[in-house]
């Protein structure tokens, strides 16, 4: 994820303090890891450097300097250019699970196991999503709905895997 | 009890052969009071038969199914219906619901089934169906709801009687991932609190995840993914 | 659209009637078989009339009376014949004596050559009967050698036992009247057309009717098996292009192919049913199957109007119906029934009937045209009323069990099919009801009352003339089974010559016997041979007080064998009065008794012997014992059993025909009832299965099936009730009869309509069982 533009999109709605900036990022977007100061203010102060936004007033008094910034013109257009690009779909080629699993089947382990060991931990992962999509609110329940929709994808592929292990084994060791 | 663990119910080796077709071949289960299990497993694998013994709708060749300390396999038809009208209840994927009766009708029908007085028993359908927010259809007949809602009056009914076990063989089956998950939140919700089990058969690992547990059926063979680890 | 499309899509129909695995198959079977049963009892209807004339142009054809005023005389082309008919056990037997007197006498129908003496030809079933086991009694009074079959041109019917036997020396049998006739031809010269009275034509008239009604609604009923299914079959065919006309012609090419194939098999069944009418006897009347044959012109209608039918009624259903791509949409919610209109059938057909009330026999020919179509519009007007009165009383039906709630709330959802499926029996059982109540009540204008009792005497010997009373008497009680023998001469007395132009003004019965076979017909103070009494008599019979004056001459009736001399009596002093009785007849003597003694010489030959003889019927065949001592002493003395009323022959096939006609047609009804059920149960599968999942007892299952069928079931049997009797009533005022209610037979009539449902529910119970086996659970 890009906090640049993450954090150049909500500048848009009005200038903001650094340390806003960081409470409304983690609000809506830092379930999973909360920014640090630290990361605000050098990505505040590559985006200055390259004119996308621009101090707007600093506020003196106790404590760390206290900038307030706002969005110029390009930093906008910037915004709306990496909203328009789509993402790249990732392809997962290559994956671990995959080469575990041919691993397996060349070394004569057993590589079912390994698909219901990994079938288990997706399902578990599964729950405790399940469980807080329960608690959770609205923005909560699609961000656990995302990932949901992927661990299912990869367990789908678990069960055809250890449906087709054979011919697996087959074209493998062949 | 002989059953691991303190379960409720608990199957032991299960063979069940259609014709020439094995459906089960040495499948095993057990679920504690109040748990969620799910039953996953590619079509054809022998998840729905595995239900259907469990339920005591059909008899195994082999193998025992302890429910409470009894053995279902070798109980007679008449009890297993008994059992089933008053510990258990179902709810299937679709086609369930007497469709001449009115929601609240199709929902008390099993109290009614137990000989509770007609007014007795709508009333206590009304509770349940206010739970599964689907109140306001009490009056309708199945043909004029939703295929969601029709599936939580279906619940509703499943679980009019205080089941201490619900069977739901692909709940969600025919409705989309909204509706459905709606309808497994419910189902699971109402039956934690009442401390209800629930042997859930899906095939979808979105809706399997509201399990407490899960369980494989593969080739008529039946695996507890707990003890994978 | 081009016909070429147009055939393709009726054809495409077709292919879909027999497609669609075995499902398909049975269904399309199954509607065959409907409408092939509709067609068979068609086309053995309207092959009824032409069966009828046939036996009646055969019967015709053998007539052996001397048509024409004179019998002829002797001559090498006459042939005498004498009436040698009997009973055996309750069957009768046509028998001929037959002596040709010389090289042209006529041969009778049937027959190749004359037997001689002691020989016989019979019919086939008599040859089969007098074969059989517990023949011997009738082997005793028939004992001729069979020497040939007659041939089916010289019999009425298939079963009918018959035979003609060689004699000799019955010309003097042919005099004067005599049970001898000469003939020079068999036959009636001029054959009477089949003479039907209005009312018998009424008869047949309604009877047909109500007959061929239920059969329409059946097979109306037939076509529409399976009609959700195909629905929904249509709509998979508007989804991939098909549109609303098309689907349309090819519902009706698939109910074209059902009526179609049902046409073949109705053939087959005619074909079969024609052969079993052959071998069948019901009630005294069997026909040859070649009889059955029906007019080509209806035929022919039948063939043309039963698929353009099925095709109509499928089409008609679906008028309401919208097959939409995604699915059958039924337009709105169907109106609530209304009442008027469905009142105007039966109403109108009243209103049809109404003018030929008070008719009667005495005023011509009904009209046909109106009858028929009055009867008609009631009949269907059953089928108009039924759906609206099921759905009003079943919405307002409440509460109950719960097998009860199942069954009311898919009536109330479905109070049509429910309808549908009772119509054929509420429209048969009301055409039944008001058939029994038309014969019931006419039947007492054609039922003669013989007048006998049982209790006294059961049967009557006519004693040939020449034969002595006394000791053919004796024969008799000498016989097996007979408990009483009473023997009596009878005649009668006239005031004046019974040579007159117009006879004597006053008559009197003459009875003469022994005394104690005269106390059965009076009661005697005390009596000796020699003694004469008057009786009383009663209203009919009180002429002989007034001849009994002393000096008065009376002249006894003469015998018909041409005496033309007055035998004259003449009335003695002091005959003794006696009351009559009624111990041996159901009616009181009149007229004067005698001893022997006193009857004048020259009257003996005057008055006939009767033996009345009283059967103990708890002897096995008692009455052939005493046939057998009848034939002995005379074959063509034909002894009369007495029962308690003889009925009009034409009735007893007509009522005949209504019994076998109803029995078929209700189980035609029944069995398509239960393949409607079946059906419906099959389409619930997956439902039934997951009732009994949560446990619902089968009990519960089977009662709801059970109220599902009872409930439109009662309401078809009332409301068949109620237009059947009305229906009665009027047809009886038409025909002038007093009108009253047979409820016993009314009630029968609905319990056998009743009975049917019962069994229809039972044989749909294995079934139902079957589909609540879990295995319903596995279909997906």
């Amino acid at each position: 994820m890009s906090i640049g533009h993450t954090l150049l999109g909500l500048l848009e709605s009005g200038p903001r303090h650094g340390y806003d900036l960081k409470r409304a990022f983690d609000e809506k977007f830092g379930h999973d890891r909360p920014l640090h100061y630290g990361q605000v203010y050098s990505t505040m102060s590559r985006l200055l450097k390259n004119g996308l936004v621009e101090v707007d007033g600093i506020e003196a008094g106790g404590g760390p300097e206290r900038k307030r910034y706002a969005i110029t013109d390009a930093g906008i257009t910037d915004v709306e250019q990496w909203l328009a690009t789509p993402e790249k779909p990732e392809p997962y080629l290559q994956s671990t699970l995959y080469t575990k699993v041919v691993l397996a089947l060349l070394t004569h382990r057993d590589a079912a196991d390994i698909l219901d060991t990994q079938r288990a931990e997706h399902l578990r992962s599964m729950r405790i999503l399940t469980d807080r999509k329960r608690s959770g609110d609205f923005a909560d329940q699609l961000i656990c709905d995302h990932a949901l929709f992927h661990l299912e994808a990869d367990l789908r592929w678990l069960e055809l895997a250890a449906a087709r292990l054979d011919k697996l084994k087959a074209s493998v060791i062949a | 009890m002989n059953a691991p663990g303190g379960s409720l119910l608990a199957a032991e080796n299960l063979h069940k052969a259609y014709g020439p077709t094995m459906a089960l071949a040495g499948a095993e289960f057990s679920i504690h009071p109040g748990e969620v299990v799910a039953v996953m497993g590619p079509s054809g694998s022998g998840k729905s038969t595995l239900l259907h013994c469990l339920a005591g709708i059909v008899t195994p060749d082999s193998g025992s199914i302890m429910y409470d300390g009894r053995e279902l396999a070798t109980m007679s038809d008449a009890r297993r219906s008994e059992l089933r009208r008053s510990e258990f209840g179902f709810v299937f994927q679709f086609g369930q619901l007497v469709p001449e009766l009115t929601c609240v009708e199709n929902v008390a029908l099993p109290l009614r089934l137990n000989g509770t007085a007609r007014k007795q028993a709508e009333r206590t359908a009304l509770g349940w169906m206010e739970r599964l927010e689907v109140d306001d259809l009490a009056r309708k007949r199945p043909g004029e709801v939703s295929g969601g809602q029709g599936q939580r009056v279906a619940v509703a009914r499943s679980l009019v009687t205080s089941p201490r076990v619900v069977f739901a063989d692909e709940p969600t089956g025919a409705l989309d991932s909204l509706n459905g998950e709606r309808v497994m939140e419910l189902l699971t919700e109402a039956a934690r609190s009442a401390s209800t089990a629930v042997v859930l058969v899906t095939h979808e690992a979105r809706v399997a995840a509201y399990s407490d547990r899960e369980i494989v059926v593969r080739d008529g063979k039946s695996r507890d993914m707990e003890r994978v680890v | 659209m081009s016909p070429r499309q147009s055939a393709r899509d009726l054809g495409l129909g077709v292919r879909f009637a027999f497609a669609g695995g075995r499902e398909g198959w049975i269904r399309a079977v199954l509607t065959a078989v409907g409408v092939g049963l509709g067609v068979a009892v068609l086309l053995l209807t309207t092959a009824v009339p032409n069966a009828l004339s046939v036996r009646h142009d055969r019967e015709q054809a053998r007539l052996d009376w001397p048509f024409g005023s004179e019998q002829p005389a002797e001559g090498d082309d006459t042939l005498l014949v004498a009436n040698a008919d009997t009973t055996f056990r309750d069957k009768d037997v046509r028998g001929r004596l037959v002596e040709p007197e010389g090289a042209r006498a006529p041969l009778p129908p049937g027959l190749s050559e004359f037997p001689a003496e002691g020989e016989m030809v019979v019919s086939p079933a008599l040859k089969k009967l007098l074969a059989a086991d517990g023949s011997a009694l009738l082997r005793e009074r028939i004992p001729y050698r069979v020497v040939g079959t007659i041939q089916e041109s010289g019999l009425v019917g298939s079963q009918e036992l018959a035979y003609y036997s060689g004699a000799t020396g019955m010309a003097t049998y042919a005099e004067g009247g005599g049970e001898a006739t000469r003939l020079k031809e068999f036959g009636n010269p001029n054959p009477s057309k089949e003479e039907t009275d209005p009312v018998l034509l009424l008869l047949v008239l309604v009877v047909i009717i109500v007959l061929l009604m239920p059969v329409a609604v059946f097979i109306a009923a037939a076509v529409r098996f399976g009609g959700e299914r195909r629905d929904r079959r249509l709509a998979a065919l508007r989804l991939i292009g098909a549109d609303g006309r098309m689907t349309r012609r090819i519902a009706a090419g698939e109910a074209m192919a059902g009526a179609l194939l049902g046409l073949v098999l109705g053939t087959v069944f005619f074909l079969v049913g024609r052969q079993v009418a052959g071998s069948v006897e019901v009630m005294g009347i069997s026909v040859w199957p070649s009889y059955v044959d029906p007019s080509p012109a209806l035929a022919a209608l039948v063939v043309l109007a039963v698929p353009t039918a099925a095709v109509l009624v499928t089409l008609f259903a679906l008028r309401g119906v919208v097959i939409e791509p995604l699915g059958v949409v039924r337009t709105a919610k169907p109106a609530r029934r209304r009442l008027w209109w469905r009142l105007l059938m039966p109403l109108g057909g009243f209103a049809m009937l109404y003018p030929m009330i008070g008719q009667g026999r005495t005023d011509g020919d009904f009209n046909q045209y109106l009858v028929s179509g009055g009867v008609v519009l009631i009949l269907v007007g059953i089928t108009a009323l039924l759906p609206w009165l099921v759905e009003t009383v079943v919405s307002r039906l409440g509460s109950g069990g719960v097998a009860w709630q199942l069954a009311v709330r898919r009536l109330q959802l479905s109070s049509g099919t429910a309808a549908r499926m009772v119509n054929g029996i509420a429209v048969a059982v009301a055409g039944a009801i008001a058939l029994q109540m038309l014969f019931a009540g006419v039947d007492g204008a054609y039922t003669e009352p013989t007048g006998q009792d049982l209790t006294r005497a059961q049967m009557q010997v006519r004693v040939p003339d020449g034969a002595p009373l006394a000791a053919t008497a004796r024969k008799f009680a000498d016989t097996k089974a007979v408990s009483k023998v009473t023997a009596l001469w009878e005649g009668y007395l006239g005031d004046t010559s019974w040579h007159t132009e117009n006879g004597p003004n006053l008559s009197a019965e003459l009875t003469v016997g022994a005394c104690p076979a005269l106390r059965e017909v009076a009661k005697l103070p005390s009596c000796k041979d020699g003694d004469m009494f008057v009786l009383d008599g009663d209203e009919y019979s009180a002429d002989g007080p007034e001849l009994n004056k002393p000096g008065r001459k009376l002249y006894v009736e003469p015998s018909g064998s041409g005496d033309t001399a007055d035998v004259v009596w003449t009335v003695p002093r002091g005959i003794t009065e006696a009351e009559s009785v009624e111990v041996l007849t159901d009616y009181k003597r009149g007229g004067f008794l005698m001893t022997p003694s006193a009857l004048p010489k020259a009257a003996e030959k005057l008055v006939s012997g009767q033996i009345y003889l009283s059967i103990d019927e708890s002897v096995p065949d008692a009455y052939e014992y005493a046939r057998n001592t009848a034939y002995q002493v005379d074959p063509l003395a034909q002894p009369m059993t007495w029962s308690a009323t003889r009925q009009d022959t034409k009735f007893t096939t007509i009522r005949t025909g209504l019994l076998v006609g109803s029995a078929c047609v209700l189980l035609l009804i029944g069995a398509s009832l239960l393949v409607s059920q079946l059906e419906q149960l099959r389409e619930r599968r997956k439902l039934l299965s997951s009732l009994v999942a949560f446990g619902t007892r089968r009990r519960t299952l089977g009662l709801s099936v059970l109220w599902q069928t009872a409930i439109p079931i009662a309401l078809g049997l009332l409301l068949a009730m109620t237009v059947g009797l009305t229906l009665g009533a009027i047809l009886l005022k038409m025909t002038d009869t007093p009108v009253g209610v047979d409820w016993a037979s009314v009630l029968s009539m609905a319990g056998f309509g009743a009975a049917v449902v019962l069994l229809v529910t039972l044989l749909s119970l294995p079934p139902l069982l079957k589909l609540l086996r879990p295995d319903g659970l596995r279909t997906e």
